[in-house]
């Protein structure tokens, strides 16, 4: 089992008949990708990726007639809060929102909402996921994977690209990777995914590729240091050179406990005993020193 | 996108929050016209303040009190001539000077880690709350908003309390304080800070004294996602506070900002150009810059990205690094040879494309004789050596 999707997911995207929507959706699909159906208003009863995938009027449609399971919103940031809560409505345990640009004060009654419907949101603005060689789930280019046994956590898109092709040219394979969204306020966290990781029998290391603002680095390195033991581990934060105060205030920092600078961020991995790569290309020799061997 | 502080006042008004009446001057003449009012209306003194910025204003000489209209007129043209942190003052606020009694700090902030809003109260006002947070971070009380209900009255009752107002001023506090949180949602800010909230002494209208809770400061961020639906916050902007390149990258949808070093940076994604600028730092080169030309972007975007970049004239080398995804090696390659064509500053160029439709792109670079490179890491060490042969 890889976390989150695998051989189990029934996929309907949202914003299928859109042109970002369509173009991953035909990416998804070629990639193996269970996608049950799509889902724009007024365009029930069409088809979408050359009449592979049928386009439902709502969401709870699409679970009804073909049981989907999971939820990836295509949907611009304006219409994504409601596409989020349509999901949940519809009774939707796993939901991606790839839409960036949703103002953050939308995302906190919403991210409420999945909460308490026991719900799974990843994202917004966040990538997707790949269960490499079985599924994946919103824009990481199929090509950069290989099937392993590390699962590669990101809060970035592009740079985890990178890193994931660093590790595939090392000939180290992923069970699962996911980017959690690069906005203030999101659905899930690294701490929410290391403890999936660390559940996970197919899951043997972890890679965690943070960057700069907030604490969620922070709180994963602590949570990993007394329970991720013996779990080879490699880390990169991106932003040791951007300026300061260029994303955030500092009362931010404050409540948060720090104040967001990629050294805080490596300090507090190199405390909890997680070697931070100084180059994305470092990861999988940090990873072999840190025991991590193939199969 | 953060804003001056009489227009951050200006958004605490319109919530209903109780600010004392200030005027915006941009000449001695103005601040002088304002300050007679307000000494005609009864003020001892007035208050002249710089609207720039960044913090430490006071420090600056950015903030003085006058006592009369000529001296109003004295400080404020003394004050409109500085530069502070690099920005000139255009602008000088000028209001009674406030006889305070106490000082508090109060906040809102929008919080990542609780994703709620986050109610900040401190007894320890009129100083900076990253000192206070420092020195003495117990004497800063927070309660999270509820994100389907809002603030609760207890709540901000329980601020109240713990920072030693209760009685007379509880109930003005907590209307200040839900005033904070309607100023969040109503303007999408993630910061409202109000620093001094002070209790004031003001005349009674009988010969008598009365003390008011008021917000004799106010700093707001705005969330930068939520401007296209507030065109009104937009115009807000302080032009000044930014660099004119700026405004051009909003423009074209780039994320762009100015550094100090050498090397120009073209990359897609906010995290894989933070990285290639730590890469070039760690090559020994310093990076000239942040530009994120976003997802799916087109020979267009690539030409005005490059405008962008060749506008600085430090710059000695580029470097640009694509990770294909939504984003078409082939389009920003073909991007690239455009932009080169028309460009008057020629610089050397190194060139890092991988993932969607390389292949086309590395046939295009090749056929126009850019300096290509495998890996990241490479094509850092290769810009940062020509940017060294240039400055040789």
């Amino acid at each position: 089992m890889s976390i989150l999707i695998g051989r189990d997911t029934r996929l309907v995207v949202h914003g299928v008949t859109g042109r970002e929507g369509e173009f991953h959706t035909r990416q998804m699909v070629e990639y193996g990708t269970p996608v049950v159906a799509g889902m724009t208003p007024n365009k029930g009863g069409q088809t979408a990726v050359d009449g592979r995938v049928p386009v439902f009027d709502t969401i709870a449609e699409a679970v009804e007639r073909e049981g989907a399971n999971t939820s990836c919103i295509f949907v611009p940031a304006a219409g994504a809060p409601d596409s989020i809560l349509e999901a949940v409505g519809a009774g939707i345990k796993m939901i991606f929102c790839i839409t960036e640009g949703i103002p953050a004060l939308d995302m906190l009654p919403v991210v409420e909402v999945v909460r308490q419907a026991g719900a799974r949101l990843i994202g917004p603005n966040c990538p997707g996921a790949t269960s490499p060689g079985r599924a994946k789930v919103g824009i990481i280019p199929g090509s950069i994977h290989r099937p392993g046994r590390v699962g590669v956590v990101s809060r970035s898109g592009t740079l985890t690209y990178e890193a994931v092709q660093a590790m595939t040219d090392a000939g180290i394979g992923q069970s699962t990777c996911l980017g959690i969204g690069g906005d203030p306020i999101i659905g899930t966290t690294f701490l929410d995914v290391l403890q999936l990781f660390a559940a996970d029998p197919e899951t043997d290391a972890i890679v965690l590729i943070g960057e700069i603002g907030g604490s969620a680095e922070e709180e994963a390195a602590a949570w990993a240091a007394d329970h991720l033991q013996g779990v080879p581990m490699a880390a990169f934060i991106a932003g040791r050179t951007a300026p300061e105060g260029k994303r955030m205030g500092h009362a931010g920092a404050i409540i948060s406990g720090g104040t967001g600078t990629a050294a805080d961020k490596i300090a507090a991995l190199e405390a909890a005993g997680i070697r931070v790569a100084g180059s994305p290309t470092e990861i999988p020799e940090i990873l072999r020193a840190a025991g991590f061997r193939e199969g | 996108m953060k804003i001056q502080e009489a227009d951050a006042k200006s958004l605490l008004v319109d919530q209903g929050l109780p600010v004392p009446a200030w005027e915006v001057a941009r000449t001695p003449a103005e601040a002088r016209t304002a300050a007679e009012r307000f000494l005609a209306a009864g003020a001892d003194r007035v208050v002249v303040k710089a609207q720039v910025l960044v913090g430490g204003r006071g420090k600056a000489g950015g903030v003085k009190l006058a006592g009369s209209a000529d001296e109003a007129e004295r400080v404020a043209r003394e004050i409109l001539a500085l530069t502070i942190k690099d920005l000139p003052v255009r602008k000088v606020l000028v209001a009674a000077a406030a006889d305070i009694v106490k000082e508090f700090y109060l906040g809102a902030i929008l919080d990542r880690a609780s994703r709620r809003i986050v109610v900040m109260a401190s007894s320890e006002g009129g100083v900076e709350i990253e000192e206070v947070a420092r020195v003495d971070p117990g004497a800063i009380h927070r309660v999270e908003a509820h994100p389907l209900l809002g603030l609760p009255d207890w709540q901000a009752r329980g601020l109240a309390f713990a920072i030693g107002l209760g009685g007379v001023h509880l109930r003005a506090f907590v209307s200040i304080a839900h005033g904070l949180v309607a100023t969040m949602v109503a303007d999408d800010a993630d910061l409202v800070e109000v620093n001094p909230l002070a209790i004031v002494r003001e005349p009674d209208g009988n010969g008598g004294a009365a003390e008011h809770l008021v917000c004799l400061d106010a700093k707001i961020t705005l969330d930068d996602s939520a401007l296209p639906r507030h065109p009104e916050l937009e115009a807000l902007r302080d032009l000044d506070s930014e660099d004119p390149a700026d405004a051009e990258a909003r423009a074209q949808g780039i994320s762009f900002i100015r550094l100090d070093g050498s090397i120009g940076c073209m990359v897609n994604g906010a995290g894989l150009a933070m990285t290639t600028m730590d890469l070039v730092k760690r090559a020994g080169g310093e990076p000239a810059n942040f530009l994120d030309i976003g997802g799916g972007a087109r020979a267009d975007k690539v030409a005005a990205a490059m405008r962008l970049i060749l506008a600085d004239p430090k710059v000695r080398a580029i470097l640009v690094n694509i990770f294909g995804g939504i984003t078409r090696g082939d389009e920003v390659a073909r991007g690239l040879v455009e932009a080169r064509s028309v460009q008057d500053r020629d610089v050397p160029m190194v060139v890092r494309i991988v993932g969607t439709n390389a292949e086309e792109a590395g046939r295009l670079l090749t056929e126009a004789r850019f300096e290509t490179a495998a890996s990241l890491d490479q094509a850092a060490a290769k810009a940062v050596a020509a940017a060294r042969a240039v400055e040789a």
